[in-house]
């Protein structure tokens, strides 16, 4: 039996999905014990009525600012753990989680674990997480009694199911003279002449092109069959597409009926934003990608032959 | 003013590997700099171009092995570098974070850097999580997934703007000293000069042991511990097109076809 403290996570007045995962992890990992759930700044209220979900035991609002804020964060779940004594805290592998969860953890003394994929807790906690790029599964025994752990965005169901937790005001004087960074604004990134996120097919490219000149070859398959081209990551990082072009995690989400990844391997912060097309198809030359996990047509095979013989298929 | 930028050699895994234990075995393991470490050496660099007397000083946790992968970061302008290791950190599986940051602080505490600048994450262990704990640990300020810095040191303040998800920035002012995660896309990283590998020959990298750094093993015990290293399991129910290319491709095409893509 172990309580947990969770910590919600939202932006721009809305929650953010990653919190109802956060529930169900919770949940499990607690057992017989209590969940606790945090919420930090924004419009506390709504969003502890949106969280009284099946598993919660008790809400603890804090109402400090709109918008996250780590310097608000770290105090405010550094003075939850002291006031409830939580076995574990679970927060979400998320970009916002990342700025705040090794200071919390740091501050409290206790060990950190990030990207959990897999939790289990038998006398202590055993994490499952990746390495290596995906590449390797490894599991990671924590040896002490307490951990902060963050859990990876969309490996855990989200809890849809109502509960009726206690919802109490927490108590909390924030330091300001902790405060030391100020959120100014958000930015949408765009601007471009091209909407990914509304082509009804996409080809879509990887690092596996290799060259920037090699971009032709995947322009000319999006042409033969009246696709839009779109890339992962690398393709952005490198210049060679501007960054509205970017499927994934910090990219777009797209949906179209036909996704053709070319030369992509498929790593998770890919997958985060492309999982959700009707069809996949998967162009590979690595037959252990992860892309092939999702793929609903797979060819293992070299680009540089295949595409050129799709393209004369289509002509 | 001195920027700290930490460099980690990572060792990436070949397609095809084995593995042996708990650890990749040794022959499928290739050794580079960090990707994310490349972004941030590069904006340090940047940094000392753009403001008079900035001193360039990385920091790399490793094996004297690590000695050629800091060489690049030095040929790219990087002035002198450190590199913590000790025997004690030989037989250490997995160095959780909190291990890391011991290190580190002891390194900030002997350099008194004004910034530190770190990848976002580590391609091996991918943690995700040093750089902030270390600025915890040091009481700086901090951002985390930066993409984009505007240094106002005479102001005292980092302009950033944070990569969040969803094609979202978050713009932030970060009081120095701070420590900055630089995010992967947020400069052109150079290639070294000729010239710069030539220099690179020449510049200090200096090895530091535990007691160096006023620590003791106590300092790099883990409180994780890895207890299994397995290849996931793949869970595909794709349909393979099999043969040569143009069979693949010529299979392909009439499934695209009847879903009426590329109908003319």
């Amino acid at each position: 039996m172990s309580d947990v403290l969770a910590v919600a996570e939202h932006r721009r007045g809305e929650l953010r999905d990653v919190s109802f995962e956060l529930v169900t992890a919770g949940a499990e990992l607690a057992g017989d014990g209590n969940l606790h759930l945090a919420i930090i700044g924004g419009d506390v209220d709504a969003f502890a009525e949106e969280l009284s979900l099946d598993g919660v035991d008790t809400i603890h609002t804090v109402a400090e600012g709109d918008e996250f804020n780590h310097d608000v964060y770290v105090q405010a779940v550094a003075a939850l753990y002291e006031e409830l004594a939580p076995t574990y805290v679970l927060m979400g592998n998320t970009v916002n989680g990342l700025d705040y969860a090794p200071a919390v953890a740091e501050s409290l003394d206790i060990p950190l674990v990030t990207d959990a994929i897999g939790l289990e807790n038998d006398g202590g906690l055993v994490v499952t997480r990746e390495m290596y790029a995906s590449k390797v599964e490894s599991t990671v025994e924590v040896d002490a009694d307490n951990a902060a752990v963050t859990i990876r965005s969309a490996e855990w169901e989200p809890t849809e199911a109502a509960g009726e937790p206690a919802i109490e005001a927490f108590d909390f004087e924030l330091d300001e003279s902790r405060v030391r960074s100020r959120v100014t604004g958000f930015e949408e990134v765009g601007g471009g002449d091209v909407d990914i996120t509304d082509a009804d097919v996409l080809v879509s490219v990887g690092r596996g092109i290799e060259e920037e000149e090699n971009l032709e070859l995947v322009q000319n398959l999006a042409d033969a069959l009246g696709a839009t081209l779109s890339s992962s990551r690398p393709i952005v990082d490198n210049g060679w597409l501007p960054k509205d072009r970017q499927v994934g995690q910090s990219g777009k989400v797209v949906t179209p009926k036909f996704y053709i990844a070319v030369g992509i391997s498929g790593a998770v912060q890919h997958v985060a934003g492309m999982k959700g097309a009707e069809n996949i198809v998967a162009i590979n030359t690595d037959p252990d990608a992860p892309i092939f996990d999702i793929a609903d047509y797979g060819i293992v095979g070299d680009l540089f032959d295949v595409v050129p013989e799709l393209i004369e298929q289509f002509e | 003013m001195k920027v700290l930028v930490t460099v980690k050699e990572v060792a990436e895994v070949e397609e095809d590997f084995e593995l042996d234990g708990l650890h990749v075995a040794e022959q499928f393991l290739e050794y580079d700099l960090n990707e994310w470490d490349e972004y941030a050496v590069e904006e340090a660099v940047q940094i000392a171009e753009e403001n008079d007397d900035v001193e360039v000083v990385s920091v790399t946790i490793g094996p004297e092995r690590a000695d050629e992968t800091i060489r690049m970061a030095l040929a790219k302008g990087v002035d002198r570098a450190i590199r913590v290791w000790d025997d004690a950190l030989e037989d250490v599986d997995l160095l959780d974070v909190g291990a890391k940051t011991r290190l580190l602080s002891a390194v900030v505490e002997e350099e008194d850097p004004d910034i530190v600048l770190t990848g976002v994450q580590a391609n091996d262990d991918s943690f995700g999580a040093t750089g902030v704990s270390l600025a915890s640990a040091i009481d700086f300020e901090w951002a985390a997934v930066v993409n984009a810095l505007d240094l106002d040191a005479d102001g005292g303040v980092a302009n950033v703007r944070r990569e969040l998800e969803g094609g979202v920035e978050e713009l932030t002012e970060v009081d120095l000293p701070a420590v900055l995660s630089i995010q992967t896309g947020i400069n052109e990283p150079r290639y070294a000069s000729l010239r710069g590998i030539r220099q690179a020959q020449s510049k200090e990298i200096k090895p530091l042991s535990l007691s160096d750094l006023g620590l003791d093993a106590s300092a790099v015990e883990s409180q994780l511990v890895l207890t299994d290293m397995y290849e996931p399991q793949t869970e595909s129910d794709a349909v393979y097109f099999e043969g040569e290319a143009a069979d693949q491709a010529a299979e392909l095409a009439t499934v695209l076809r009847d879903a009426g893509v590329g109908a003319q």
